[in-house]
């Protein structure tokens, strides 16, 4: 199994024809991804990449049952994106686009919690890389071909830091289920908690590795959570530490300014919660493999 | 973005939050007439920097003749400015705000966050004024109030009355605290800000209620739709070079160390500068060139970090994604070929078409040095760093 997306999951691109939306549906309908059409405002009726444009999204949903929806439309348009993507019940939305202000985001927050949970759409992003389950579907712009198929979750803020991470586990015969690119930006769709939550439900997801940075609450939530709500070994990386207080280094949301955002408080609240910190971001992959072999197969885990 | 305290006020004026008489003088001419403008027998002559704790510092004169505004002014324009949040460089006085001098009866703190936590926007205040919010928070986090702000509605009046009340002020002031909180709150909201801090806000003698002293932060992702705003951005109070990255759409942040830093993607370049860190050498910089390494940015990214004078040493770190590897390499071979590059260089580049990627940097007959992995690039710079310092 994988989170929140598989190869049946029905996709649409919201920014369709554009050069962007152009070139990473290829890439997406070209790594198995089933793209089932777009949506481009006034473009509707058309056909783009083999697949039909709609003017709206509700007009994807009734026409070819799309689920799905990555959005690749410039960051003013974003939030609104968002929201026509929820409203037409679409279940899972994963934005891509860097820049979307954060009272944006704030707003956008707010508007998807107006539906009840049994419909509530799941947000992932903005300004990550996206989510792939490999070997089955993406929803991004990550290259497809670094991942493999196996029996580790990523959850991570950085796109390049994720690929890393990914590489250095594939060249150690290591898999994923899924990867998810949180973003980088200081309010984003779904939380490391969000997914974490996701990946410990999920039966063949075995571990996981949490990528973080300095700036915000979210790893230390997520360290609780770890320590409270998870059965499965967490390895964690918080990504930082020459970072100086109160610069904002290239990601919205990576600046150190309260108590507990650098990456060294981090990284100490994280351990004490008992997580596995990797020791350095080469050491991300050799860390995993150690944390998998001294886990006790889940078959004779016997319940505490 | 950062901007003044006076560009702060007359933003906060035009929401109708009262602050004290005053204006900006770019000149010891111009401060006089100001005071001559203002009236009364005491001014206050204030250092106009994107920094806090001016005053320990002697950035804030307070002044009782135009002799003395003339003076202080004087001093104060065209100096360099050190104080606790400066950093020891320190920063360039171009602009003082000359004001009113108040008869102050109590100074409390005010401050409006997008807090991360909530998601939204926080109010908070303290009935000290005067101090850092992080040493109030250290040291009386219970005498801290809160007011967390539905966005669907909006901030609400009673929730501004109860931080008054909560404050402990006067009845008599309590109307005119919540005008100030709430208009506070409608510029943060209409100006896409990110923090508004009034610290402190002040009670005068004669029943009034001033902003004396206030810090407003915009979120950078907005000020395409805030023109005003955006026109405010003084490039003085920020480090050339980071002002010419912005200008390439390049991300630059200039710090102590002596080994250059080219990356793509923040994360990788956070971690990157780490391991550097674990090698045990400093990065003399963050720089993230994004997605597209093109040519042109790698070149661009080579002359802003050999800018600094202290880099003895550069790693180019680029995991190609959607670029390929050979794409990347070609970029850095020409960028090399075009900006002279006098100190070592290192290069790892990983994901698609890596071994055409380092056959070209091996081809092309420069002196670059390519590695595998982040651990052995770090090590390999770190060595270079080394052997140039020795040298």
């Amino acid at each position: 199994m994988s989170v929140l997306l598989d190869e049946r999951t029905r996709v649409i691109v919201q920014g369709f024809t554009g050069d962007k939306g152009t070139f990473h549906a290829k890439e997406m309908i070209a790594y198995g991804t089933n793209v089932v059409g777009g949506v481009t405002p006034g473009k509707g009726g058309t056909t783009h990449l083999g697949k039909p444009v709609f003017n709206t999204v509700k007009e994807a949903v009734a026409s070819v049952g799309a689920t799905a929806s990555l959005i690749l439309v410039p960051a003013p348009f974003c939030a609104d994106a968002i929201m026509e993507a929820a409203d037409a019940g679409i279940r899972l939305v994963v934005t891509i686009t860097d820049g979307v202000p954060a009272q944006d985001m704030m707003t956008v927050k707010r508007y998807l919690w107006r539906y009840p949970k049994g419909r509530r759409t799941t947000m992932v992003g903005p300004n990550g890389a996206g989510v792939i389950s490999p070997g089955k579907a993406m929803m991004g712009i990550m290259p497809g071909h670094i991942y493999a198929r196996g029996p580790v979750g990523v959850v991570t803020r950085s796109g390049t830091l994720g690929y890393e991470a990914a590489a250095q586990m594939c060249a150690l015969g290591i898999g994923q289920t899924t990867s998810v690119g949180i973003g980088g930006d200081p309010i984003n769709g779904s939380s490391f908690v969000d997914i974490l939550a996701l990946f410990e439900q999920d039966p063949e997801t075995e571990a996981v590795m949490m990528i973080g940075e300095i700036g915000g609450p979210q790893e230390a939530d997520a360290a609780l959570f770890v320590k409270e709500n998870m059965s499965k070994p967490v390895i964690g990386y918080v990504a930082g530490l020459t970072a100086p207080r109160g610069r904002r280094m290239g990601h919205a949301g990576a600046i150190i300014s309260a108590f507990g955002d650098t990456a060294a408080e981090k990284a100490e609240i994280m351990r004490s919660a008992g997580l596995i910190v990797a020791p350095s971001p080469s050491e991300l992959g050799s860390t995993m493999r150690e944390a998998l072999r001294r886990k006790p197969s889940p078959r004779v885990m016997v319940p505490q | 973005m950062d901007i003044h305290e006076y560009q702060a006020k007359e933003l906060l004026a035009g929401f109708g939050v009262p602050v004290p008489r005053g204006g900006v003088a770019y000149s010891a001419e111009q401060a006089v007439y100001r005071a001559a403008e203002i009236g009364g027998d005491r001014w206050v002559v204030k250092a106009q920097i994107h920094a806090g704790a001016r005053g320990k510092a002697g950035g804030i004169k307070l002044c009782k003749s135009d002799v003395e505004v003339r003076q202080a002014a004087k001093e104060l324009l065209g100096s360099t400015l050190v104080t606790a949040q400066t950093g020891p460089e320190g920063l360039p006085v171009h602009r003082v705000l000359v004001e009113q001098a108040l008869p102050i009866e109590r100074e409390v703190y005010l401050g409006l966050v997008l807090d991360r936590k909530y998601e939204r926007i926080v109010v908070v205040a303290h009935p000290h004024g005067g101090m850092e919010i992080e040493e109030i928070a250290h040291r009386e986090p219970d005498a801290i109030l809160r007011e967390v702000v539905e966005p669907a509605v909006g901030m609400q009046q009673f929730q501004a009355r109860e931080l008054a009340f909560g404050l402990g002020l006067p009845p008599a002031q309590v109307n005119q605290t919540v005008g100030t909180i709430l208009g506070a709150y409608r510029a943060f909201r209409d100006l896409d800000a990110t923090m508004v801090e009034v610290n402190p806000l002040v009670l005068t003698k004669d029943g009034q209620v001033l902003v004396l002293d206030v810090k407003m932060s915009f979120d950078d992702n907005a000020l395409f739709r805030r023109p005003n705003v955006a026109e405010l951005r003084d490039y003085a109070q920020e480090d050339p070079r980071e002002a010419e990255a912005a200008e390439h759409d390049l991300n630059y942040v200039g710090l102590t160390g002596d080994i250059g830093c080219i990356i793509n993607g923040a994360g990788l370049a956070m971690a990157t500068m780490d391991m550097i860190k674990h090698a045990g050498g400093e990065p003399a910089n963050f720089l993230d060139i994004g997605g597209g390494a093109s040519p042109e940015r790698v070149a661009v990214a080579f002359r802003l970090v050999l800018s600094d004078a202290n880099v003895k040493a550069i790693l180019v770190n680029v995991f190609a994604g959607i670029n390929r590897c050979d794409w990347v390499a070609q970029g850095v071979v020409q960028a090399v070929r075009e900006v002279h590059v006098p100190v070592p260089l290192v290069v790892r580049l990983a994901g698609t078409n890596v071994e055409e990627g380092k056959r070209i940097l091996e081809q092309s007959g420069l002196p670059i040095l390519t590695a595998n992995t982040l651990a052995e690039a770090a090590e390999r710079v770190v060595a270079a760093r080394n052997k140039a310092r020795a040298a």
